[in-house]
């Protein structure tokens, strides 16, 4: 494909574009990466009075190659942080990145030397969701912004797509002997 | 020789295989890492590591004030949170010295037996749920909604409430509490029943838990096991019992006792404690003292907000006797609540709203208190105070230097002592009922790691 196909895609991949991003929307697999206490509120959103299912988003699956979503919830220690990142790097693409709780998002208030300050820190994150813990409604108001950002995004290259482009680019270009990345501009 | 000679002279090497089980393991709830040790598909041996969680929970209560410590308890076990709060208010008013008031006394075993209740639910659901009883898992969640309600009701958050200050609680009982109380307990009953049919008698969750991850007696004691574990074991302990605390000497309850000790007899126990927890809400709620609320002579209502401007323009004149309306977050902290709910210590209990926004010594009061290093200060010295928490034994030990921030908090966490024996409790049996023993104790890393 070439470039300019890529600036302006056709009628076709416009629509499949739609179709697979109303399909990633409402087919949501979280991966629940419980470990303190917002694992309790995620356990009421989850059940019957919340019913994260009304948003497609019902089936928990517990292990990272079968989940697009990783629910980070509750406070990742130093300890926990390779658990985690490792955990991310099991699931395939496309991938989200939740951060459930401020202590996800920022630390919250432990602001020691325990605590990792944001996971961000570790893996992207893609929707932040705050509260200590975050009321069940927050969380899922954060699932529709999160469903929202998922049907919106570019459905057919991702992230690692491009950056194979570009690590391929750079073969070449040592190959050849110029700079790399000067091909581009 | 050959190869197929060497394999049917000689004995074959075996060893035992070792598996690492967490510390994000799907069916396992807490972070906990379990390396095990296997010989085929019995455990051998079990090593738990813990420490993913640990959130420096003792050192930042050294560097926060003896009020600012409040929310750091909440997240100790964050399925019981209420608990937490007045185990550690309990042990800094002993070593202040003072007593609280009755009726603040009642709220407190009110509140901590609610947060029992949901405590055990979350238990028994996670555990259910691990091994796939998803509709038990349902009917409890939907149990513990209708308390969490109620907390919600009370302190104002549903979770991480902080409900509890050093010579009372936060703020008063809300309007129609015991009758919302009531009608939340009968729905949690009817859910109980629910689950009791889907559980007790069922055969796939007796052969899953019966006889399986047993807890002996002596181990429970040699490994300091409180609790419904220990109870469970057959060890009649109960700290609301041997020690009584707030007004549990008045209320009558039974402390149910298992005899096997294993993961069946633990879910028995559990459920029938929390019954016993509704028997003790509703006697609470009997005696609840209280009477009539006092209400202002004048019968005069400002919003608090026009009472801080006025008060800055110095338009105080009339302001000894109102009734002011104060923010809802703030609910129940009123002069009319005041007096049945605090002890007439003004250097331990912020006071009333009217006071703070009305006149000047009701301020000074609040920013004394609330000021850094002005705050309670306990005098040096140190305190032990064990609550029944829903895991066992929570007891909190402070030490006072003298000064405005605690010289060391230290926390007995039921969970730790469980997490010592836990492997008595795993080895010997199958890989499987890690899964079910697991479940039934209840780790709650927040505690165990602190």
């Amino acid at each position: 494909m070439t470039e300019a196909a890529e600036d302006h895609p056709g009628f076709f991949t416009s629509r499949l574009e739609r179709v697979i991003g109303w399909a990633r929307r409402y087919s949501i697999f979280q991966y629940p990466f419980v470990t303190a206490c917002c694992g309790m509120e995620y356990m009421s959103t989850a059940s019957g009075h919340y019913d994260m299912d009304r948003f497609g988003a019902g089936l928990p699956r517990f292990s990272p190659r079968q989940a697009d979503v990783l629910f980070v919830v509750g406070t990742i220690s130093h300890k926990m942080a390779p658990v985690l990142r490792r955990v991310y790097d099991q699931m395939c693409d496309p991938k989200w990145v939740v951060a459930f709780g401020v202590c996800t998002c920022t630390g919250g208030f432990y602001d020691n030397y325990a605590t990792v300050q944001g996971i961000d820190t570790i893996v992207p994150v893609d929707i932040y969701i705050p509260g200590c813990p975050p009321r069940p409604e927050a969380v899922l108001d954060g699932l529709i912004k999160l469903q929202e950002k998922i049907e919106k995004q570019k459905q057919l290259s991702y992230p690692n797509v491009r950056e194979l482009k570009l690590a391929e680019e750079m073969a070449d270009a040592t190959a050849s002997g110029s700079r790399p990345g000067s091909r581009k501009r | 020789m050959t190869l197929m000679e060497t394999t049917t002279t000689q004995p074959r090497e075996t060893r035992n295989m070792l598996l690492n089980v967490g510390p994000s393991h799907p069916a396992m709830h807490g972070v906990i890492r379990l390396v095990t040790e296997l010989d085929g598909e019995k455990v051998v041996k079990i090593d738990a590591e813990i420490g993913y969680l640990h959130r420096g929970f003792e050192k930042s209560c050294e560097n926060s004030t003896w009020t600012q410590a409040m929310p750091y308890t909440d997240r100790l076990n964050y399925v019981s949170p209420l608990i937490n709060n007045f185990g550690y208010c309990g042990a800094v008013e002993r070593l202040l010295g003072i007593e609280i008031t009755e009726r603040c006394k009642y709220i407190r075993v009110l509140m901590s037996e609610v947060s029992r209740i949901t405590d055990h639910l979350t238990c028994i659901a996670a555990c259910a749920m691990e091994l796939g009883a998803m509709t038990a898992f349902l009917y409890l969640m939907k149990a513990r909604e209708y308390l969490y309600d109620i907390v919600e009701d009370v302190t104002g958050a549903r979770l991480t409430v902080s409900y509890g200050r050093i010579g009372g609680v936060k703020a008063d009982l809300p309007e129609g509490f015991p009758e919302k109380l009531l009608s939340a307990l009968k729905q949690v009953e009817r859910e109980l029943a629910d689950v009791d049919k889907l559980l007790t008698r069922n055969r796939i969750w007796i052969d899953r838990t019966r006889d399986v991850g047993v807890l002996t007696k002596e181990n429970a004691i040699n490994y300091g096991i409180t609790g419904p574990l220990a109870r469970a074991a057959g060890i009649n302990y109960d700290v609301r019992k041997a020690f009584p605390y707030l007004v549990y000497e008045r209320v009558e309850f039974d402390v149910p006792l298992g005899e096997r000790g294993d993961t069946y007899d633990r879910y028995l126990v559990r459920m029938e404690e929390m019954r016993q927890s509704i028997r003790i809400i509703r006697q609470g709620l009997q005696d609840l003292p209280g009477g009539p609320i006092a209400v202002d002579a004048q019968g005069q209502v400002i919003e608090s907000f026009d009472l801080v401007d006025e008060a800055k323009l110095g338009h105080t004149a009339g302001f000894a006797n109102v009734t002011s309306t104060v923010d809802p977050t703030l609910d129940g902290t009123e002069k009319r609540f005041q007096a049945r709910m605090a002890p007439r210590d003004r250097s331990v209990i912020l006071p009333s709203k009217e006071d703070t926004y009305g006149n000047i010594e009701g301020l000074m009061n609040h920013f004394k208190l609330i000021m850094d290093y002005h705050g309670i200060h306990p005098p040096a010295g140190e305190a032990y105070f064990p609550v029944e928490g829903a895991n066992g034994e929570l007891g909190f030990y402070v030490v006072s230097d003298g000064k405005d921030r605690p010289y060391r908090v230290r926390c007995r966490p039921p969970c730790f002592f469980n997490m010592a024996g836990l492997h008595t409790m795993l080895e010997g049996y199958m890989v499987a009922d890690i899964i079910a023993t697991f479940g039934s104790i209840n780790m709650i890393a927040g505690e165990l790691d602190r």
